[in-house]
């Protein structure tokens, strides 16, 4: 008997083991050794903090993370603003048996490299480009607007991606949403916008939720597409990070910067963890 | 059970055999690894055309790891064992760097063709520590203007005031790497690149924020040769012959000039490391892209055309006239050196830097 408990108290950890190995290995030993690494003098080693203070007192290195906050709030709202029509039409609107491929076309950017689809867009976006082309060439424009090497860019490259993740977040949502709910509200006399508004958008909002987090985590975290489109006209912390290896291979700098960062993801994490509690609650 | 487990004698002889064969099987594949050699690299060295003909000369596998920036080159050193590398491409001006932490052979000058090297190029300074050359100079250029011959007018281009002049405000894109373009700040304000201390850096600021206020972009590499090939913008702060030459055939408008203000010389150099385990090889690798041929292979490498640095490379006439080959004795006497601040001094310049991409 007492075998049989130790068996079913051990089967778990023996589950469950790989799993927290995998984590130990590749996320908190390496998360260890980048503290260590933050607290590190770059020239003579020792220990420091000036790679902290040098975040909150340098205006320019405070201002990426504030580029940063202010890029992925915006790219965070348009994406739900056009991803939730999307996701509706998607769910309610084009019949069952089209809602496959419907949904396989939506995510076909997904398919494509993300260094390539950068690039695409600054194409695009170009003064030789396709859109100030069409404009300059209807009369709309005289002159060619400067659309890349901006953040409009910057956003629009990340809007093109994140709306289509978050509309598999929240049509997954939708199509859990049982039907009755709809149904009791009409009962009761709710036109189709007060349904929408007081029923179906409050009980989609743990999926735009979920959705806004991962696009808020992979938004502040990208290099790539704040690079090509960006134009370098502004950093943000990806960039600002980056930039102490290249050359100088500061990579205690580099590590409190990764650190603030990911302190700053996390704080939204337990937002979006709380939030989503005190909803379920 | 005993009878049933054991092995017969020609079972064990073939088995015996098997064990030999695979033996000399990791043996060979043994000997075929120290046949390889091991290259921390720029792209330009990872051209087929450049390392297919030492690979068959010398019956070896070049297995190369491209980095950008002497500190994650140095990083990935610091990554690896000793003995894993054999040879590195570097910032000649950051050979000390590596001497500093004990990495680089000296090189046999008598067994590397420094005669046939452009004098100005060998960059003693950097590439000799405490008497030894650790560094021999493979390829240099210059930072100045790059720029699309029929948007501009190419008598402007040859003076730096012309980069933060309204008549091109909005065609510039600046290339983004700080070094080089601080030696331009510091042409354009009348300062010598080799004598930039921690007092010229608040005219250096004003400089650098002037330019970026003209300027469309600051982009690295790719964006920056992007930009001018497409018309985005006319001009490149930094650009020089590694950008245009590369796209001569495609685009011959594009073209570079050396300022009446000088220009910035960057060079590239090889080392060979300490601990390397096929010194011999390393130094006919070496050899072979300080040759004539090499030499030449190397200039037009696929990713960046430069300078080679043995006045013998072979050239054709016409990648001789794409390089300006000709005209390089004029450009070296105007050209100064590439920034080599100390440690807290190029802290310093990333700084400022980091600052003038923030301002709006």
């Amino acid at each position: 008997m007492a075998s049989a408990g130790n068996n079913t108290r051990a089967l778990p950890w023996a589950l469950v083991t790989p799993a927290l190995a995998w984590t130990l290995l590749f996320f908190v030993l390496p998360f260890i050794a980048m503290g260590l690494s933050s607290l590190t003098a770059h020239e003579g080693g020792g220990f420091t903090l000036a790679n902290y203070s040098q975040f909150f007192t340098d205006p320019s290195y405070w201002r990426a993370m504030v580029n940063s906050l202010e890029m992925t709030a915006i790219v965070t709202v348009i994406s739900i603003l056009l991803a939730y029509p999307f996701a509706w039409t998607l769910a309610e609107m084009v019949p069952e048996r089209w809602q496959r491929l419907a949904l396989m076309l939506a995510v076909l950017p997904f398919w494509t490299s993300y260094v390539v689809r950068s690039y695409s867009w600054l194409l695009v976006l170009a003064q030789n480009g396709v859109i100030n082309r069409a404009l300059t060439g209807l009369g709309v424009i005289g002159e060619p607007l400067q659309l890349a090497n901006t953040r409009f860019a910057t956003v629009t490259g990340f809007v093109h991606f994140f709306v289509m993740l978050l509309t598999l977040t929240i049509f997954a949502n939708l199509k859990q949403l049982s039907p009755s709910y709809r149904k009791a509200a009409a009962d009761l006399g709710a036109g189709p916008v007060r349904t929408f508004l007081h029923v179906v958008l409050p009980l989609t909002l743990p999926g735009i939720m979920v959705g806004a987090f991962l696009t808020f985590v992979l938004c502040i975290g990208d290099y790539i597409t704040p690079q090509i489109l960006g134009g370098n006209n502004e950093l943000v912390m990806p960039q600002l990070v980056m930039m102490q290896i290249g050359r100088r291979g500061d990579f205690p700098l580099a590590s409190a910067l990764s650190i603030i960062l990911m302190a700053v993801v996390t704080i939204a994490y337990l937002a979006c963890a709380r939030w989503l509690k005190i909803e379920r609650a | 059970m005993t009878t049933n487990t054991r092995i017969p004698l020609s079972t064990l002889k073939s088995r015996l055999a098997a064990a030999c064969a695979t033996a000399a099987l990791l043996l060979a594949a043994g000997a075929a690894q120290a046949a390889d050699l091991n290259a921390l690299i720029w792209c330009d060295h990872s051209d087929p055309a450049l390392l297919q003909p030492f690979e068959q000369a010398n019956n070896v596998k070049v297995n190369v790891k491209e980095f950008e920036g002497t500190g994650a080159g140095l990083a990935i050193v610091e990554q690896s064992q000793p003995g894993d590398w054999d040879v590195m491409v570097i910032d000649s001006i950051d050979v000390p760097r590596g001497v500093e932490k004990g990495l680089f052979e000296p090189l046999p000058e008598d067994k590397l063709p420094f005669a046939d090297l452009f004098p100005e190029v060998k960059m003693d300074k950097s590439t000799i520590v405490d008497g030894k050359r650790y560094g021999i100079t493979e390829k240099f250029g210059y930072n100045t203007i790059g720029f699309n011959k029929t948007k501009v007018d190419p008598a402007d281009m040859q003076s730096l005031a012309s980069l933060t002049s309204d008549k091109y405000k909005g065609k510039v894109a600046i290339y983004d790497y700080y070094l080089p373009v601080i030696g331009m700040a510091a042409l354009a304000i009348g300062k010598k690149t080799a004598d930039l201390t921690e007092a010229d850096l608040p005219a250096l600021k004003a400089e650098l924020l002037k330019m970026k206020a003209y300027a469309k972009l600051v982009g690295e590499v790719t964006a920056s040769q992007t930009a001018l090939a497409t018309g985005e913008v006319d001009i490149l702060v930094g650009g020089g012959e590694w950008v245009t030459a590369g796209l001569a055939k495609e685009n011959p408008a594009l073209d570079f000039s050396i300022p009446k203000e000088g220009a910035v010389l960057w060079s590239q150099s090889l080392a060979m490391f300490k601990d390397s385990k096929n010194k011999d090889m390393a130094l006919k690798f070496i050899q072979y892209i300080l040759s004539p041929e090499g030499q030449a292979r190397l200039a037009t490498s696929s990713c960046y055309w430069g300078m080679p640095s043995n006045k013998k490379a072979a050239l054709t006439d016409d990648q001789k006239k794409i390089l300006r080959f000709d005209e390089q004795p004029g450009f070296l006497a105007r050209a100064q050196a590439y920034p080599a601040p100390n440690a807290d001094l190029d802290k310093k310049m990333q700084d400022m830097w980091t600052e003038m991409l923030q301002a709006q």
